[in-house]
């Protein structure tokens, strides 16, 4: 897969389709994949990586390489490409600047649960036959890519890609049968005072470190409202329960109807707090109310929150306690 | 001794400045009790009531939120307390999913022929946030007299 992308982007820098590629680079550590430019074909031949380690979705850092100008070539997964769309849709990238290759997805892995499973040293990861081998200082590792695949992907909701130019490996379907609200279903479930108790304890752990802002595609406002030091909620950690839920609900609520459910809020945390249960409440409570909506499936739909309906449900009757 | 006083909830009203603004000075001028715990705030149109207001109104000391606007198909501006309805119902069933009483949020359409349903309902609003005691789960302490 790596050389079959390598080819694409020396072919497409030599015949001038574009002049640059945005791809995956290795980080501080073997399994720490982050996103990177590569100017010339000599950048794509030692710094490009590609493998079950390149979680980030590469369509936010178009904002700013569409302003650079130029042309782009960028690699996207299927989810990365509901990202993409949306940012169409919201007239942040301009399509005529990119070229998009679409490549094949089968979930990444995690390299927490990884670790884990006491595995240490880990310099690389290859997927062969639908098995991992991770290799260690210690030597190999193969490991089932079902035991160490991120969350995310275990609920995975499409395998197709929405948009591309070229395609790397097959366009993929809509994953129809996935279980991604089974935890919100969950939580619904449970008593008001269960969920106040359960969301105390992952928020409060929240230290406003902005990665989940500053990571997700659709958050691309270039001044955050919680940059206003009037906003209520201060930048730093929260020094009471009321700022965290605040910034967390702002900020799910101005993603409502936007979120492609990308899930890269809760993979960038770095303290595990699972943000993309708030989005998924939110998705999931579009779908029931307004009929499904699948954000950045198609550029052109109305957005659920920029539209309405007469019979539309009153906010007395949907869901939770009732008097 | 100490001192127990009853409490009283803080409730904060959003009312749209066409309908249920003027609703509320019907009730007046029709001399309706309703609580004077219930600080209204003007608003051009429901729909410029932004989900920050509802948090920020928690966080300042509201025990209970309430929204209130035109009749749906009544709107000033033809449109908005339809997307204000979608913007509540989100918001409320977010605040009730992160555990946050559903009974301190509440929106109602209220027409300005309609005194006695404003003063109704805000008998029984107050009523019922008075049973529920203080706002303890989006209050911000900094925020506390």
């Amino acid at each position: 897969m790596q050389e079959m992308m390598k080819n694409r982007a020396y072919a497409l820098l030599e015949n001038g389709t574009v002049d640059r590629v945005l791809g995956w680079t290795r980080g501080e550590f073997a399994y720490d994949m982050t996103p990177a430019v590569f100017r010339n074909a000599d950048e794509v031949k030692n710094g490009f990586v590609y493998n079950d380690f390149c979680a980030a979705n590469l369509s936010k850092y178009l904002v700013k390489e569409c302003r650079a100008g130029g042309k782009i070539l960028v690699f996207l997964k299927p989810c990365d490409t509901y990202s993409f769309n949306q940012l169409l849709a919201e007239h942040r990238i301009k399509r005529d600047m990119i070229y998009v290759v679409g490549i094949e997805c089968f979930g990444k892995a995690d390299v927490e649960k990884i670790k884990e499973m006491g595995i240490e040293g880990i310099t690389g990861i290859t997927a062969k036959d639908g098995i991992y081998t991770v290799s260690t200082i210690y030597g190999d590792k193969a490991i089932k890519p079902a035991d160490v695949m991120a969350e995310r992907c275990l609920a995975c909701k499409s395998k197709k890609h929405v948009v591309y130019d070229e395609l790397i490996g097959n366009e993929g379907e809509v994953v129809e049968d996935c279980n991604r609200f089974d935890m919100v279903a969950k939580l619904e479930a449970m008593t008001p005072d269960e969920r106040y108790e359960f969301w105390r304890g992952e928020l409060s752990r929240c230290i406003r470190c902005n990665a989940c802002r500053n990571i997700c595609p659709a958050c691309t406002c270039e001044q955050c409202i919680f940059d206003n030091p009037n906003s209520g909620v201060s930048q730093k950690a929260a020094v009471n329960s009321f700022e965290e839920n605040m910034f967390h609900i702002i900020r799910a609520f101005h993603v409502a109807g936007r979120c492609t459910d990308c899930g890269e809020c809760s993979r960038v945390c770095p303290q595990n707090i699972p943000l993309h249960l708030l989005n998924r409440k939110f998705i999931k409570d579009v779908n029931t109310f307004y009929g499904d909506y699948q954000a950045g499936e198609d550029p052109t739909a109305k957005p659920p929150l920029g539209k309405y309906e007469k019979n539309d449900i009153e906010p007395g009757e949907a869901g939770g306690a009732k008097e | 001794m100490q001192d127990v006083k009853e409490f009283r909830p803080t409730i904060v009203a959003f009312c749209c400045n066409w309908c249920s603004y003027a609703g509320a000075d019907l009730a007046g001028s029709s001399r309706l009790v309703y609580p004077a715990d219930v600080k209204i705030i003007r608003v051009p149109c429901s729909c410029r009531v932004n989900p920050l207001f509802i948090l920020r109104a928690f966080q300042r000391g509201a025990d209970g939120v309430i929204m209130a606007g035109c009749h749906p198909g009544d709107c000033h501006y033809t449109s908005g307390n339809y997307f204000a309805r979608r913007r509540m119902t989100l918001l409320f069933s977010m605040l009730d999913y992160l555990g946050i009483e559903r009974e301190r949020t509440r929106v109602e359409w209220i027409s300005a022929a309609e005194g006695a349903k404003f003063a109704k309902t805000m008998n029984e609003f107050v009523a019922t946030v008075t049973a529920l005691g203080e706002n303890k789960r989006l209050e911000d302490l900094r925020c506390k007299k």
